[in-house]
């Protein structure tokens, strides 16, 4: 009696598993893996803003600090945001430490480009004084551990991790022209939106697994991320090639997504209930 | 920079889904793109373009595939193929990979937030406009082989 092995031959052992709706780690093909995230506001206590965040076994960490810088030129009245996604050799073998992979770059423009798409920071909002003075936020994402989703768990702590960013207050003294900060009066950031990232894996060109874990990522043939914000709107609909899908799949996709939005801003909502007495 | 390793990471994996790998092991297909200027939809132009080369290397493909760019202007309106112009004014840009067979979705890139309904609409009007694009394919394959 022939046994499949699943280093032998993974995509044969998934595909059992699949046929009878489900995967290897018990899930169900829609189902995402335990959501957890700490943010105490010390999860790095030399940010201006941190936040943890675990996706099954991936562990995403993003810390934000605040520096002061004169703004560009040509726009005047704006701040920066500046993301940037690290990919270390510690979280998984496939990693080599050195300058950024592919990943990592590609991974760093998809979050450049949610903040922008989805206008979740305004970046008027870092204006201090218009030509003179802005706030520069150097949004950091670490990844502690890969196994697959990486940008899900990435938008997720990012989101976390501004939520909780104090900034204090900066005023630019008349006479002398220079800044002075206020350290005693912080004001948390204006976030005036909240995007939530979902994932899938095409298998076979026809089945779409949500939330897949690194191994799954592997034998997939393509992935979806769908970027929606609170009001249902599309902040990024991101499908690096792979697997052509019909619109109807992509529909799918979306409306998955928007549901997924929903649980996750409650998951938010409820943890920054329990540490607002500050 | 990062935004052309993603451009990079979209036309590579757009590729791969299409070009016949499997009769060609142990071979590296080299794709590169040259800008020579830009005046907006140049995602989707670099997406043509590498479909045609492809094409005109002779290699193996599963489908075809053609890029189109739907910019969606603040008024509503849904305009295919916008010039840089028209891009920086559009509050959302969405660009599509329509492969040849059944007009499915290869590749998928936006910018700018729209609902669900606007987005299923340009991607209704670029599975259309694709049907353009693969006649353009056609007819330049047609006349590069009618000379020889």
């Amino acid at each position: 009696f022939f046994f499949l092995s699943r280093t032998v031959e993974p995509l044969e052992y998934y595909r059992r598993f699949l046929k009878e709706n489900c995967r290897p780690d018990g899930r169900e093909l829609g189902e995402f893996r335990t959501t957890t995230y700490l943010f105490s506001s010390g999860s790095i206590t030399t940010a201006d803003g941190s936040a943890l965040v675990k996706l099954g076994n991936t562990t995403v960490i993003c810390g934000v600090k605040a520096e002061l810088a004169a703004p560009a030129v040509d726009s005047a009245n704006k701040g920066y945001i500046v993301p940037n996604i690290e990919l270390p050799s510690l979280c998984a073998e496939r990693f080599r430490s050195g300058p950024p992979g592919e990943e990592a770059q590609a991974a760093s423009q998809f979050i450049a480009d949610v903040i922008e798409n989805s206008q979740m920071i305004v970046k008027e909002d870092l204006c201090i004084a218009n030509g003179k003075l802005a706030w520069v936020l150097y949004c950091d994402i670490i990844c502690l551990d890969y196994d697959g989703n990486l940008l899900d768990a990435s938008v997720f702590a990012l989101l976390a991790a501004l939520k909780n960013v104090q900034l204090p207050l900066v005023t630019i003294n008349e006479e002398t022209g220079l800044s002075e900060v206020n350290l005693k009066q912080k004001n948390p950031l204006t976030i005036r939106k909240h995007p939530v990232a979902t994932s899938f894996a095409i298998f076979d060109d026809t089945l779409l697994i949500v939330d897949p874990t690194a191994e799954e990522e592997d034998l997939a043939t393509g992935t979806v991320t769908i970027v929606t914000d609170e009001e249902g709107r599309l902040c990024s609909v991101h499908k690096p090639g792979g697997s052509p899908l019909t619109g109807a799949k992509l529909q799918d996709c979306i409306t998955r997504a928007i549901t997924r939005h929903k649980e996750v801003k409650k998951l938010i909502d409820k943890v920054i209930k329990s540490i607002t007495p500050k | 920079g990062v935004l052309e390793r993603s451009r990079e990471q979209l036309l590579r994996q757009t590729c791969e889904a299409v070009v016949l790998g499997v009769l060609h092991p142990r071979t590296a297909i080299s794709l590169v793109l040259q800008v020579l200027s830009d005046a907006g939809s140049l995602l989707s132009c670099c997406l043509n373009a590498a479909c045609m080369a492809l094409l005109d290397a002779g290699l193996p493909l599963a489908a075809l595939f053609c890029g189109v760019t739907c910019a969606l202007q603040p008024d509503g309106t849904i305009l295919l193929d916008p010039t840089a112009r028209q891009e920086q004014e559009a509050r959302a840009i969405l660009t599509f990979a329509i492969s040849s067979s059944e007009r499915k979705v290869l590749m998928s890139t936006t910018k700018g937030s729209c609902s669900v309904e606007e987005m299923q609409q340009c991607l209704a009007a670029a599975q259309r406009a694709a049907t353009t694009i693969f006649q353009f394919y056609r007819d330049s394959v047609r006349r590069r082989y009618s000379k020889s």
